[in-house]
């Protein structure tokens, strides 16, 4: 069968709504686009970790610090499930770790700006994981077996960092005078940042068209956008959080709240390396890839002499 | 710059998730050795909710079907009708047949 046919008959599965899974004929074209995206996800999770990881120790509270703790395992364990994913499409694990460290993979623009204040654990949850779960819950159906799995999973614990980012905002919001502005203040630094999330509009971006087509993606990044906002702003109205964005107005007709206009030119800079802790989160990586290089060396050697250890089970 | 360790392999992991329930296949971890696959199976898929079992095997001792001859492998299967309870007749009347 030549590569003209099976490309239709690929496409005629996407139709049809039937999974891709790793041993089936794939386009070349989707294998990279896959592979590109599921490692710009993985890599997110795990850069993810360090601005909510400045906060742990400042929790306010135990039950503000074991619900963090959990969560930034959380992390941790959804850039597990996507490697894996990255994995089935023949990436290699290291090669795309090694991507990160050397500052040559992107991941998610948000986890450049810094946690100044508690609030803005809060803040993460319910905006940066709110905004996250629009995006997974449209992935978990995407046509990749692997990938759609991996999401599901993922979705299933983002509710719990969402609703836990919103309880600490809520706090704040009813709490003296001084908490409330500590969360209007986080608000206000992370709404744009967040809407820039989604990347930018539809038309500017050069691999939308095939993604949609080959169903990785079911919908555009503006729709995706305007779910979120949609979403948000009576979560915010709901205690008397401002939107910082004097545009913002319900269209009646469409039954869309429209918002003023974004400043891309701030996510293309972020995106470049240029936003305010790029070289800090790609340096706290390489030190903790450094740190742990003693560990793994050690267990390596460890398996290694069982391995060799005759007439015996390794490990036993 | 990450390194390579020549024992680090991918182990598939099955988990069972209640009582009863048939062990299902949940991803895979990366680890050097079965002790050490098994706890990160546990760290990574058993975080919250009823795991009552695990299950972790070397990705490369799973021998599976290839879906290119998904066609002619599961053929004979597919035309046995008397395989099914369907494909037989019973007296009208008769009943818990």
């Amino acid at each position: 069968m030549d590569d003209q046919t099976k490309l239709r008959e690929f496409e005629a599965r996407i139709l049809n709504g039937e999974l891709i899974e790793p041993k089936d004929w794939m386009p070349e074209r989707y294998r990279k686009q896959l592979i590109r995206m599921i490692s710009q996800h993985a890599h997110s999770e795990v850069i993810g970790m360090l601005p909510e990881g400045n906060w742990i120790t400042r929790a306010p509270n135990l039950r503000r610090k074991i619900s963090l703790l959990a969560k930034v395992q959380d992390e941790a364990g959804h850039g597990l499930y996507l490697y894996s994913a990255a994995e089935t499409l023949g990436a290699d694990r290291n090669s795309l770790i090694n991507q990160l460290l050397d500052g040559l993979a992107k991941y998610s623009s948000i986890f450049n700006y810094p946690t100044l204040t508690w609030a803005d654990i809060g803040i993460i949850g319910w905006f940066v994981d709110g905004a996250a779960i629009v995006n997974q819950t449209m992935l978990a159906k995407c046509s990749y077996g692997p990938y759609a799995r991996a999401n599901l999973r993922i979705c299933k614990e983002e509710n719990f960092h969402k609703k836990q980012g919103y309880e600490i905002i809520v706090t704040l919001a009813q709490g003296t005078e001084e908490q409330r502005k500590m969360a209007q203040d986080s608000v206000n630094r992370w709404w744009w940042p967040t809407l820039m999330m989604f990347g930018p509009p539809d038309g500017q971006s050069p691999n939308s068209e095939e993604l949609m087509r080959w169903k990785i993606k079911l919908y555009s990044k503006d729709e995706l956008r305007q779910r979120f906002i949609d979403l948000t702003i009576p979560q915010a109205k709901a205690v008397n959080l401002n939107i910082p964005d004097p545009d913002l107005r319900f269209n009646e007709k469409s039954g869309n709240w429209e918002t003023g206009s974004i400043d891309w030119d701030e996510f293309f800079r972020v995106i470049k390396g240029y936003g305010p802790m790029n070289r800090q989160r790609i340096e706290a990586r390489r030190n903790a890839d450094k740190n742990g290089q003693w560990v793994r060396a050690a267990d390596d050697a460890w398996a290694e002499k069982q391995r060799l250890k005759p007439n015996e089970m390794a490990g036993s | 710059m990450t390194e390579k360790n020549q024992n680090w392999e991918p182990w598939e992991v099955f988990i069972q998730p209640g009582q009863g329930a048939p062990h299902e296949h949940a991803g895979n971890v990366h680890a050097s050795d079965a002790e050490m696959a098994l706890q990160n199976a546990r760290d990574l898929f058993a975080r919250r909710g009823k795991v009552l079992s695990i299950w972790v095997v070397p990705a490369r001792m799973i021998t599976a079907s290839s879906p290119s001859d998904s066609g002619p492998f599961f053929d004979p299967a597919d035309d046995k009708a008397y395989r099914h309870p369907k494909f037989y007749t019973v007296p009208k009347g008769v009943r818990g047949v």
